[in-house]
């Protein structure tokens, strides 16, 4: 098991989880982020790596990953600095990011340099699910990666049922069909949704992401699921505080 | 067809639907139906019967002489710049304007790199009464002005896409948030044979018309069966994959595609993507593009709007990788130059995407028998100002 599957073996609720991009806001922070994340509670993180055409995210999200190449991100820099990952943290790791650069980089090498530098999972928006199947799930397996496949409003039963099958760790649930950085609207939508994919007793527990920005949504999400990812709150409060790392605990005391 | 789409949505190792999960609904039904509405006779007659009343076809294929001359061969331009709204654009246009009626859509969203498909969307929606969007690149907004007015007049809203290099591919990226964003209500109407599956194959299909009329035309001007050259300019490809779809199984015929070197291939200011770009993922579909690397997309140059793109179809990254078709490149001067002695020889003003198609001919040798389409995909009226700066009138 990896640290990932084995978080989720443990029982524990309410997980929070914080994305934020590598490089964002100055190249050098990535591993300081994660550092003061996991002293101030958060139960595992998404590290974003950066990618020039990131059709998925909202404006927030698109500048820190424009900011990151700006600032010399790259594949290479960021395994340079994940080398030191666990020596310094200990919570799960799930590397986030569009599939050209993983393409570019080669699926196997990626996946066995994610593996080494201690990474529990990829989530990767725009890998088919096909294509995962045929060309990149023997890669990640042989590296003990798991791969996270996102869930929307529209997607169908069927789809899910085939999504849970070939998950092994927990599937990333979207509020809403949307891009990253707008905010959850609550309603009985909301309840209807998640109370749809209770009742389908998925094999994978669900971690809600997209719109999770304060308390309210965090718990309604907790309600139903696992826990919930806050992505584009978190990048948003790195950019407009100079010393983000000494207010890292306050910014995750909002939630929990 | 021999290098059709697979059941899977690929040509060869490219194309594919490499999609989030948010637009995954609206491509499966898309997919699902676009074969079944295309095919249904209702939708048949109603394009057709637009595609000859509205938008004028068959447009002419039209035996350039003094062009003839000058190049020693029979040269042929197939005038899709005589079409309504002035390019091929508007074939395509047609074609899924009417499918999104029949998907029950409401809201109509689109890509513009020149404003030629802007335009051509905009008047559909106009035609048909539906709410249009149309994202355009900043920087295209400033030097393709007249066209933005024609959006604007024709009833549409123009969004300016000021992410990235602010032109075709970043107003690609807005429109595709955008349909992440409006999953249910709205159809995006894109350009060019780029994009997920099955839109590659949907806009060559609704292209192919082209070529149809093409092959018949040359027949009753020459007698002959088949063209020996066929020749169009590419930026995702759409009016080449129109003049090439008819001609792809009959592979005698010489298929080239010429794409913008802008300053010159090797000046780093360019959009030669088949000379500069490497297999990956852009916008939805396995293909060749320009890219860094670590796979960063590279902002590509070209003085022609509508071939500043960093990628090709996944379809034309197949007839290239498999040497069907021939790409090529032509710097802007050679364009403009190309596009003035159109002008001059033939009094037509060609678009300056056009203009590089055209300007091809000076480097080829023909035999004096020799029967050549070109696709006169565009009439230039929109790059007057490009013209005028250029040569100083």
């Amino acid at each position: 098991m990896n640290r990932l599957q084995t978080l989720f073996a443990s029982g524990k609720k309410d997980l929070l989880s914080i994305y934020y991009t590598a490089g964002y806001p100055s190249l050098g922070s990535t591993l300081d982020i994660a550092e003061a994340l996991e002293k101030a509670g958060a139960d595992f993180l998404e590290i974003g790596f950066p990618y020039s055409d990131p059709v998925a995210d909202g404006p927030t999200i698109q500048h820190s990953l424009q900011t990151a190449l700006d600032n010399g991100m790259d594949l290479h820099v960021l395994f340079g600095q994940l080398a030191d990952l666990r020596k310094r943290v200990s919570i799960p790791i799930i590397l986030m990011g569009y599939v050209n650069p993983v393409i570019q980089y080669g699926v196997a090498q990626f996946c066995k340099k994610a593996a080494e530098v201690g990474v529990d999972g990829l989530i990767i928006p725009d890998l088919p699910m096909y294509e995962y199947e045929t060309l990149y799930k023997k890669d990640l397996a042989d590296n003990n990666l798991s791969n996270i496949i996102l869930v929307t409003p529209q997607t169908s039963d069927e789809r899910i049922r085939k999504i849970d099958e070939l998950s092994d760790c927990f599937i990333y649930l979207l509020s809403s069909a949307s891009i990253t950085g707008n905010s959850l609207k609550m309603s009985d939508g909301l309840d209807t949704y998640f109370k749809r994919i209770e009742d389908m007793r998925l094999k994978n527990p669900t971690i809600v992401g997209f719109g999770i920005a304060d308390r309210t949504s965090y718990q309604k999400a907790c309600q139903y699921n696992r826990g919930a990812i806050v992505g584009s709150a978190f990048v948003k409060f790195l950019g407009e505080n100079e010393d983000y790392l000494n207010k890292i605990g306050e910014f995750i005391g909002r939630f929990k | 067809m021999k290098y059709g789409v697979n059941d899977l949505g690929y040509y060869g190792d490219f194309g594919g639907a490499y999609i989030p999960e948010m637009l995954y609904p609206n491509i499966e039904e898309l997919r699902q139906q676009y074969m079944a509405i295309t095919n249904d006779k209702a939708f048949k007659d109603e394009f057709e019967s637009l595609l000859k009343d509205y938008v004028g076809r068959p447009s002419p294929l039209y035996l350039a002489k003094r062009f003839s001359e000058r190049y020693g061969a029979n040269i042929f331009f197939k005038r899709e710049d005589l079409n309504h709204t002035g390019s091929h654009k508007i074939n395509n246009a047609i074609g899924q304007i009417l499918l999104a009626i029949r998907l029950g859509k409401k809201r109509i969203i689109a890509e513009t790199g020149a404003g030629q498909h802007g335009v051509a969307t905009a008047t559909v929606c106009a035609l048909k009464g539906i709410e249009c969007v149309v994202y355009m690149g900043e920087v295209d907004i400033e030097r393709q002005a007249p066209n933005v007015a024609r959006m604007k007049m024709l009833g549409a809203t123009v969004v300016p896409a000021t992410s990235g290099s602010k032109t075709l591919k970043d107003a690609t990226n807005e429109a595709m948030r955008d349909w992440i964003n409006n999953p249910v209500d709205t159809h995006y109407i894109i350009g060019s044979v780029v994009g997920p599956y099955p839109y590659p194959d949907m806009v060559a299909r609704f292209q192919s018309i082209i070529s149809e009329e093409a092959k018949k035309q040359l027949t009753e001007h020459t007698g002959k069966q088949l063209p020996d050259y066929v020749m169009a300019c590419v930026g995702g490809g759409s009016n080449a994959m129109g003049m090439f779809y008819h001609f792809l199984d009959d592979e005698s015929v010489k298929l080239v595609a010429v794409e913008a070197a802008g300053k010159g291939v090797d000046t780093g200011h360019s959009a030669a993507t088949t000379a500069l770009g490497r297999e990956g993922v852009l916008h939805g579909s396995r293909t060749i593009l320009m890219q860094t690397d670590d796979g960063q997309v590279v902002e590509p140059y070209s003085i022609s709007a509508g071939l500043d793109y960093p990628g090709i179809g996944p379809q034309h990254a197949h007839l290239h990788k498999i040497h069907r078709a021939e790409y090529v490149s032509i710097t802007d001067d050679e364009a403009l130059q190309a596009g003035l002695l159109c002008s001059q020889l033939e009094g037509i003003i060609p678009a300056i995407e056009t203009a590089h198609a055209l300007a091809y001919l000076e480097k080829m040798s023909f035999k004096k028998d020799d029967n050549v389409i070109i696709c006169l995909s565009g009439r230039g009226d929109k790059d007057l100002t490009t013209y005028i700066n250029y040569f100083g009138f």
